[in-house]
């Protein structure tokens, strides 16, 4: 496990530096230094282990991209394409796919509760905390070669600018512009690398403001709640191509996370 | 606009003949195949939740031209569909300032059209999300510009009240691709509620002209 009090001094000694860069960096900074985090990738940990299902086996042999059961690495390296279903995955979506072939869930009973709340974390993200945790300091590196990581990063790619709905948002409404705000929320631009390495390597997350570890698929069904569309469906292509095109932008940062957001 | 517009257009077209996907970090344009395209991926991988009905994936006019042209769009094209949408606001007859502590609210509520939200309820504007209105409120948004003192400075002749539930009633009647929500049209808020918002930005005793 990492040390807190090192990221804290660390934290403080750049803490010149944030506060120039924005008025809310010094509250970002003091927000994330009492870190709940370790306490979801233990619960993850438990459930990572735990026997269940018709098959009564746990998820330690699933495979998440570096061979089964191999954790180190693994999350820096999604979304990626896997052979054995041919097609691109994201961590969730491998994990619910370890969840209906190795433990033999049904996708419905998989899927039930997919997203908790403050009381009480879903399986998937404490999982999500667990496997992250793996890949801490390690640079980001999504699938980018085969023929369907190109596809998914190009749908993405469309989806992000693509307005649609009763108040004709896309993504791109919110996180186009540099330097805006939604309330007293700063608004990343999320098709700049710039922009979206910091981000997306402090996912999946617990967000002090919900005080809930969030992931990567709840920011995108979140995002498509607040535009107004109908729901994205869990781990349907469109969340992964998404999660691809923001992954790939942000491609080579250090992962950083899980980590703690406003 | 148009200038830089102009500017970029042979660069565009450059582009687009050697390559079709934009690189990282950059914008991209879509083709009407492209949209046919997201369009179906977003039936197949979307679901109807609540008041958030399938129907709402389906682009209009105004939004197929703004995705095709990356929300700038030729003015040629631009305008016939702005005059369109203006033609199709319902104008209420008389003075169209209404109750501005009721527009406060409106300005300050985000209630509305998602499919969290109870149908029926009374929606909001989600105004104070992109603009500065009131001096009293200081967590506002910056995606839209400051309307402190809007009146203050602009007066509240019937052409300046007209042009305001105009432009909230529909912004795209003024600007084909702002990033406003077209929150009449949407059947977001209802006539009453945009006069109130409209004595909101206008009425001399509104907080926002002191």
């Amino acid at each position: 496990m990492r040390t807190v009090i090192g990221s804290a001094a660390l934290a403080l000694a750049l803490a010149p530096a944030f506060a120039q860069q924005s008025p809310f960096a010094e509250y970002q900074r003091m927000a994330t230094e009492s870190a709940p985090v370790e306490l979801f990738e233990l619960m993850g940990e438990e459930a990572w282990k735990k026997k269940q299902g018709p098959k009564n086996v746990s998820l330690e042999q699933c495979d998440l991209g570096q061979g089964p059961g191999v954790l180190k690495g693994a999350y820096a390296a999604l979304p990626r394409y896997f052979q054995d279903t041919d097609r691109v995955m994201d961590l969730e979506t491998r994990l619910l796919h370890c969840m209906t072939t190795l433990q033999g869930r049904s996708r419905e009973e998989a899927t039930k509760r997919v997203f908790g709340n403050a009381d009480n974390p879903s399986e998937m993200e404490v999982l999500s905390a667990y496997i992250s945790g793996h890949s801490h300091g390690m640079p980001l590196r999504p699938g980018t070669s085969h023929p369907k990581e190109r596809a998914a990063y190009q749908l993405g790619q469309k989806l992000f600018f693509h307005r649609a709905g009763p108040w004709d948002f896309s993504c791109a409404s919110c996180h186009g512009e540099e330097g805006k705000r939604i309330r007293m929320s700063e608004l990343p631009v999320l098709y700049k690398p710039q922009h979206t390495r910091p981000l997306i390597a402090t996912w999946p997350a617990y967000r002090v403001s919900t005080s809930q570890f969030k992931t990567l698929q709840w920011r995108m069904n979140d995002c498509y709640r607040q535009m107004r569309m109908p729901e994205p469906i869990f781990t349907s292509d469109a969340t992964v191509a998404l999660i691809t095109f923001m992954t790939v932008t942000a491609e080579g940062v250090p992962y950083r996370g899980p980590a703690i957001k406003r | 606009m148009t200038m830089r517009r102009f500017l970029l257009l042979p660069v565009a077209v450059t582009l687009a003949a050697c390559t079709t996907a934009p690189s990282i970090g950059e914008r991209a344009k879509a083709t009407p195949s492209d949209l046919e395209a997201v369009t179906a991926v977003l039936k197949r991988d979307f679901r109807a939740r609540g008041q958030a009905t399938m129907d709402r994936v389906e682009l209009d006019p105004v939004q197929r031209l703004c995705n095709l042209h990356a929300d700038n769009p030729p003015a040629d094209v631009a305008r016939p569909l702005e005059e369109a949408q203006l033609k199709a606001i319902p104008f209420p007859t008389g003075g169209l300032i209404g109750d501005w502590k009721n527009g406060e609210k409106i300005a300050q509520s985000g209630r509305g059209a998602m499919w969290s939200d109870k149908p029926g309820v009374q929606q909001g504007g989600s105004c104070y999300n992109c603009h500065q209105i009131s001096p009293k409120e200081t967590a506002f948004g910056t995606i839209g510009p400051s309307l402190a003192g809007y009146g203050k400075t602009r007066g509240n002749r019937p052409e300046i009240q007209r042009y305001v539930y105009g432009k909230i009633y529909n912004s795209k009647a003024y600007n084909a691709c702002s990033q406003m929500p077209r929150l009449g049209h949407s059947k977001t808020l209802n006539e009453q509620q945009i006069k109130d918002l409209v004595g909101l930005l206008l009425d001399p005793a509104s907080p926002v002209n002191q």
